[in-house]
């Protein structure tokens, strides 16, 4: 019962981990470029399939995950160069329209080079066994590098915004973008690497969500809104928010499934619980932005705008 | 008299013709497909009108807009499958279930603005899709069909599509007269003030947030009267009438056709649906058009079809 109770803690961690590299993506465009961007569900989803496809040329999982990675990087780079530049000072609601084209166009040509059936991505053996890590306590391997990665890319991402001088480009366009570009940074350069950067975490996303569940069209469409809700409860355009935001839906959203069911169970009749749970459960984190958004409209760590 | 005669409005006259007479078409050439489409189109458009009134009127960027047609969809629904199939119980039920939710939504949603206000209303129709999705004695995720259409004691017979078709138009029509009378009054002056300067309607002594979340309920009211007609049309609903793309479907409807103004939805809904079967006829992966042609009409045609009569007209008035 307990291992049980820690191995949910830690799908938890995992789920959330993961969600966090979709909101950092998600929350850093908008931070700094005031984008809002629908279609970063559309590069969960090709992340996904560049690493199914890839694996399967070279054989070698990791190698494919490079190179899905870098490609996704490039979809990313060259969506803003056509697409997304011309949408900076705009109208949220412009940005919303177009970015839901996008949508539409990445699925529909998705489904032209891969076809509608999903693609799986196989786990190599050694990263597809469970791991001791407690005595008595095993947990699969790959979930747990999966726990590892991400944890990595958020220290990167800590260090390269807060310590690196690309970094203090990023946080003074975000807060000022005209004087930025006044002061000679070429803030076109910085805004295509920025978006890029957003692409290549959710690229990384996709891919390490692909080998847990299929690779399919609108894979991206439904973890969008989990970030959504993780990047309004964090404060928009804050990577720490979206960081404990995401850990927060992570554990509400796994243990939530695993255990309101029991739980509605022990104050309702058998039928009305078996029959409300489900429905219930997957209000969970809804409720949570709904009571933070009472408290902290702006979210529970709003960044400091112009 | 001639100011009258814009282009604009000629369009519009065409248009009520055009759909008040559609039935004698379809029943003079036997195109029934005709029927079937513009059905669609005109419940539609009734959704789109609603979705209008907050976005276009009230500047209210709401993405959840199809959570209303789900939640008034799914009144008529699971009445149905429960045996009661009185119009009179289900489709009340529809608009109050559907205001209830808007109630909820606007209430906590209007707290904030902007780009917030756009995720909140997302997610809160999600929330709605998941937790239809989770009922499994209606269906679950497949939805279930609906046996008998709305009874209206005889008095309309709602599985006569003809009737049908007049009974979904004559309430587009109501809307959009609902709509008019809206928007011209102090109310819908107060609504468009607090679009355009929200502040300065606040420091004028209009408390905004009251006004904003009584159109929402209206709107909202609205898009569950458009679901109980969708679950009639399709004999059928489903979680995914309420997925979130739908609700994008009616943001290019009145963005497409011309936000804020009265027919723009309308003009939205008959351009979409009519170039998806149009492009769908010509190939399967007719998104891949939609999808940048989206982008082009965000980047190079803002006011719609609306805001093109309205050049139109403008330029004639000059020559």
């Amino acid at each position: 019962m307990t291992s049980l109770f820690f191995e949910q803690c830690l799908n938890g961690l995992q789920f959330g981990l993961l969600l966090f590299l979709l909101a950092a993506g998600l929350t850093l465009v908008f931070g700094i470029m005031d984008l809002v961007n629908l279609a970063h569900g559309s590069l969960y989803m090709v992340g996904a399939y560049f690493a199914a496809t890839f694996a399967a040329w070279t054989n070698s999982f990791v190698l494919g995950a490079v190179m899905a990675l870098i490609a996704t990087l490039v979809v990313g780079m060259v969506v803003e160069v056509v697409v997304m530049r011309r949408m900076y000072g705009r109208d949220h609601l412009d940005h919303v329209l177009a970015t839901f084209g996008l949508i539409l166009f990445f699925d529909e040509l998705v489904r032209l080079i891969w076809g509608p059936g999903g693609l799986s991505l196989p786990l190599p053996s050694w990263l597809n066994r469970p791991v001791q890590i407690l005595p008595g306590f095993q947990y699969s391997g790959y979930r747990l590098s999966i726990i590892v990665v991400s944890l990595a890319v958020a220290v990167f991402l800590y260090v390269l915004v807060m310590r690196t001088r690309i970094g203090m480009l990023i946080r003074a366009g975000a807060a000022n973008r005209e004087m930025v570009g006044a002061l000679g940074v070429n803030i076109k350069l910085l805004f295509t690497l920025v978006f890029g950067l957003g692409a290549a975490l959710a690229g990384l996303a996709g891919l390490m969500q692909a080998p847990i569940l299929t690779v399919q069209i609108g894979m991206g469409e439904n973890i969008l809104i989990l970030a959504f809700v993780i990047t309004v409860i964090g404060g928009i355009g804050s990577i720490r928010g979206a960081f404990i935001a995401a850990i927060m839906v992570g554990f509400i959203d796994t243990l939530g499934r695993a255990y309101f069911p029991e739980i509605l169970r022990s104050f309702l009749s058998k039928d009305v619980a078996a029959t409300a749970a489900p429905a219930l459960s997957s209000m969970l984190i809804y409720l949570l932005m709904a009571i933070v958004l009472i408290a902290r409209p702006e979210g529970l760590f709003p960044a400091v705008r112009k | 008299m001639s100011g009258w005669l814009t282009p604009r409005n000629i369009v519009v006259v065409i248009l009520i013709a055009g759909l008040t007479l559609l039935p004698a078409y379809v029943v003079l050439t036997g195109d029934r497909f005709a029927l079937t489409l513009f059905t669609r189109i005109v419940i539609l458009s009734l959704a789109a009108v609603s979705l209008n009134l907050i976005l276009g009127y009230g500047g209210m960027m709401s993405f959840g807009h199809a959570a209303y047609l789900g939640i008034g969809g799914y009144a008529v629904g699971i009445l149905a499958a429960e045996g009661v199939y009185s119009g009179f119980v289900q489709w009340p039920l529809a608009l109050v279930a559907s205001a209830l939710f808007a109630l909820v939504v606007g209430a906590l949603s209007l707290r904030t603005r902007g780009v917030y206000f756009i995720m909140i209303t997302l997610a809160f129709a999600q929330m709605a899709y998941y937790v239809f999705s989770g009922l499994a004695r209606y269906g679950g995720d497949d939805g279930q069909t609906i046996d008998k259409r709305s009874q209206f004691a005889g008095l309309l017979n709602l599985e006569n599509k003809v009737v049908f078709y007049y009974v979904c138009l004559v309430l587009l029509f109501a809307c959009i007269y609902l709509v008019w009378r809206l928007v011209n009054s102090r109310f819908g002056l107060v609504i468009q003030g607090a679009r355009s300067n929200e502040a300065r309607m606040r420091a004028i002594g209009f408390p905004t947030y009251r006004y904003k979340l009584v159109c929402f309920v209206i709107a909202g009211t609205m898009g569950g009267l458009a679901g109980a007609l969708v679950a009639n049309n399709t004999d059928f609903v489903s979680p995914a009438m309420m997925f979130w793309t739908r609700s994008g479907d009616l943001i290019v409807m009145v963005v497409l056709g011309g936000m804020g103004t009265l027919f723009g939805p309308v003009f939205g809904a008959i351009f979409l649906l009519v170039l998806e079967e149009v492009l769908s006829g010509f190939t399967e992966y007719w998104q891949i058009i939609l999808g940048p042609l989206l982008v082009l009409v965000v980047l190079f045609a803002r006011g719609g079809i609306d805001g093109l009569l309205r050049s139109l007209s403008r330029e004639k008035s000059h020559g």
